[in-house]
């Protein structure tokens, strides 16, 4: 990996063009195709240096699929991942590997994600020791600054996974993944098996870090709320497309897609005077199947909102202000609370 | 007043095993009137759901019921009966509603035999007369097309659909008291939304009391009317919804509310508690949140606080209660967070 300087701050440092996964449905002995489930449709946006955006949907909606693609865990079907001036989609395996230590993950689940067989010295080490980055002595001390960084202990080194709160464990993901100094981190619902006070310490953690390393985070969450609090830009998706794309104060003040407006207005406020007077939109029925998605507009089957066009032609995901983009035909403004 | 629908005196049930006696809950008395939604919330291991499951009597070994302990319920007390007994009333008086649909309901069993099953263990009747019960629950709790439905498997089902015919086997016999633990944590926020929605309206129309367990604080201002926090099997808090957010006394609710991201400090830190809820097996002696607490001082390492009444239908389990001007001497609490959240 070259250590050539970022481009300017002005531009992206990950761009994500058309990014599409449909996974086969095999049927019969003779495995024939029968159909795809249509993940990922044709999502893009860019994450500018040192910025949070902030993935949010449903289950289903595609957002953990985006993040594994831009890490290439999942190969996309179509699409361009442009990481610093390179696509990552076309990369061979080896080149993908070298660059992934500038491209770096936090899974949801702390008790799944970390070998129970390795000690947490380990663990962190192990992108050391790969990208022959740091051996013996000096990567001792690596191993317990990277600890110490994410508010462990450096004598933990020598314990097991299983010895630790999911709060802890978090933190040794999180070190983890910092171990190789990258640019990007793809946090993958990182705080969702948290309780809320530990949820806290975590979110100050990815915050602290972020303003020392130099980080930009793609977040990938389901709750608004701490969306809200974490990112710079929010980009909401549903049924593997992305709906709306804007800057926080933009997308939970005046939000736009009336998916957005019903996605916001379903989260409870812990603020019982505020919970009566807030608007409260419900949508009907469940998530379509992303076998089988509607087509044109694939929210139009509950919305409220939806015309004949809706049915006929898929809205495209158009720039409303320069902050802010809309994939719906009839866009208005509307306040939740 | 008329007794309350619960009352619940000194509830203790303690786990037996090999690492020493977890006092999972330890001593928690409260009530439920008829017709009322009470909220029970806390972060994981501080005994919600070990209250919960006391209340049906479904602990099991090594886990027990500790013989002080009183479950009033319709005038009998439900921790002497037998499990005979105790199998009439539960699913019949008083229900309830698990976290996980898909392990709640049975996967080889349509989603209409297992609530005709429920009619027929409690009410008897024909299997014809079940089902035709079991069809109207499936329409009652807005499932389209119920007839169908019916003759489904639990795996045909959506998550928010199975949480419909979970809630469904819990109202189909009229139950007096549903205890539902977590309902919506597994669903999408949307479909949360439906539930709750729900759970509220079908609330209204048939009288039903709902203890509801969660740790989301916003599902809690949405549906209870009344609020009890528990912590390190107690009970720290208990107010009625309002007061509870708008003058939470006890310093573990405060921290509670104040760990959550609020709208207008986005990007700033948010306040934590540090460390983490200790193991049932070693609660902290005295006041058991001192080690974690920003305002404790040495009484609160010595003395075990009682619940205090502060207010009307107001109490806290914090010796604030009594030195209210101690508040202003916010420090650090005692853990150094890396230290304490350790188990080894």
């Amino acid at each position: 990996m070259s250590n050539a300087p970022l481009l300017a701050p002005s531009s992206p440092l990950l761009s994500v063009r058309d990014l599409t996964k449909h996974f086969p449905i095999k049927k019969g002995l003779l495995g024939k195709t029968a159909g795809a489930v249509r993940a990922v449709d044709g999502v893009s946006f860019d994450v500018m240096p040192g910025e949070t955006l902030g993935l949010v949907g449903e289950s289903g909606c595609g957002k953990s699929t985006t993040g594994r693609m831009i890490l290439r865990l999942i190969e996309p079907t179509a699409g361009t991942v442009e990481f610093d001036g390179i696509d990552l989609v076309s990369l061979d395996s080896r080149a993908m590997r070298r660059l992934r230590r500038k491209i770096q993950v936090i899974f949801q689940d702390p008790f799944s994600s970390l070998n129970p067989r390795m000690t947490v010295g380990a663990i962190v080490r192990e992108g050391l020791t790969i990208h022959k980055i740091a051996e013996g002595a000096a990567a001792d001390a690596r191993v317990r600054q990277l600890l110490d960084e994410v508010g462990l202990r450096p004598e933990y080194v020598s314990r097991y996974p299983h010895e630790f709160s999911g709060g802890q464990r978090q933190r040794i993901g999180i070190a983890r993944a910092l171990a190789l100094r990258p640019k990007v981190i793809v946090c993958d619902e990182p705080v969702s098996a948290l309780d809320v006070s530990i949820q806290a310490q975590v979110i100050n953690l990815l915050e602290d870090l972020q303003n020392e390393f130099d980080l930009t985070y793609l977040f990938i969450a389901h709750d608004l709320s701490v969306v809200r609090h974490i990112s710079d830009r929010v980009a909401v998706m549903y049924l593997g497309k992305v709906m709306e794309l804007a800057d926080r104060n933009s997308l939970y003040e005046a939000p736009q897609h009336p998916y957005t407006h019903a996605l916001l207005s379903a989260v409870p406020t812990p603020d019982p005077a505020k919970e009566q007077a807030r608007e409260r939109i419900l949508l009907r029925g469940d998530v379509p199947s992303p076998l089988n998605p509607p087509p044109a507009c694939v929210f139009h089957t509950r919305c409220w909102k939806a015309q004949d066009i809706c049915r006929v032609v898929e809205p495209p995901l158009l720039q409303v202000s320069p902050t802010h983009q809309v994939a719906c035909h009839f866009p208005e403004e509307r306040k939740l609370v | 007043m008329a007794d309350p629908l619960l009352r619940v005196r000194d509830l203790r049930t303690y786990f037996y095993t090999e690492n020493g006696v977890a006092r999972s809950v330890d001593g928690v008395s409260f009530e439920i009137g008829a017709g009322e939604t009470v909220g029970l919330v806390g972060e994981s291991g501080c005994g919600k759901s070990v209250t919960a499951l006391s209340l049906l009597r479904l602990v099991r070994p090594p886990g027990r019921i500790e013989s002080t302990s009183e479950i009033l319920f319709d005038g009998q007390d439900l921790a002497k009966l037998s499990e005979k007994e105790m199998r009439k009333i539960r699913g019949a008086r008083m229900a309830m509603v698990f976290q996980e649909p898909m392990t709640a309901l049975n996967p080889v069993f349509t989603v209409g035999d297992q609530i005709a099953e429920v009619v027929r263990v409690h009410h008897g009747g024909s299997k014809k007369e079940a089902w035709a019960r079991a069809v109207q629950m499936l329409e009652t709790v807005g499932i389209p097309a119920p007839e169908q439905r019916a003759t489904e498997y639990p795996h045909q089902l959506s998550g928010g659909m199975r949480q419909r015919v979970v809630i469904a086997m819990a109202l189909v016999m009229n139950p007096a008291l549903v205890i539902a633990d977590e309902p919506t944590t597994a669903l999408d926020v949307t479909i949360q939304a439906q539930i709750l929605e729900l759970m509220r309206e079908l609330q209204q129309r048939l009288g039903t009391s709902i203890l509801l367990i969660t740790h989301d604080l916003g599902v809690v201002a949405e549906t209870a009317s009344r609020v009890i926090v528990m912590y390190g099997g107690e009970i720290v808090e208990e107010a009625p919804v309002d007061e509870l957010f708008k003058n939470a006394h006890h310093p573990y609710t405060e921290g509670l509310l104040n760990a959550m991201p609020q709208v207008g400090h986005e990007r700033e830190r948010l306040a934590t508690i540090p460390g983490s809820v200790p193991p049932p097996t070693a609660w902290p002696k005295a006041c058991r949140f001192h080690d974690r607490c920003p305002y404790a001082w040495d009484r609160c390492a010595t003395e075990h606080p009682p619940l205090y009444q502060i207010g009307p239908g107001h109490s806290s389990r914090c010796h604030l209660a009594e030195e209210p001007e101690r508040r202003a001497d916010k420090h650090e609490p005692f853990v150094v967070m890396a230290g304490a959240e350790g188990r080894p």
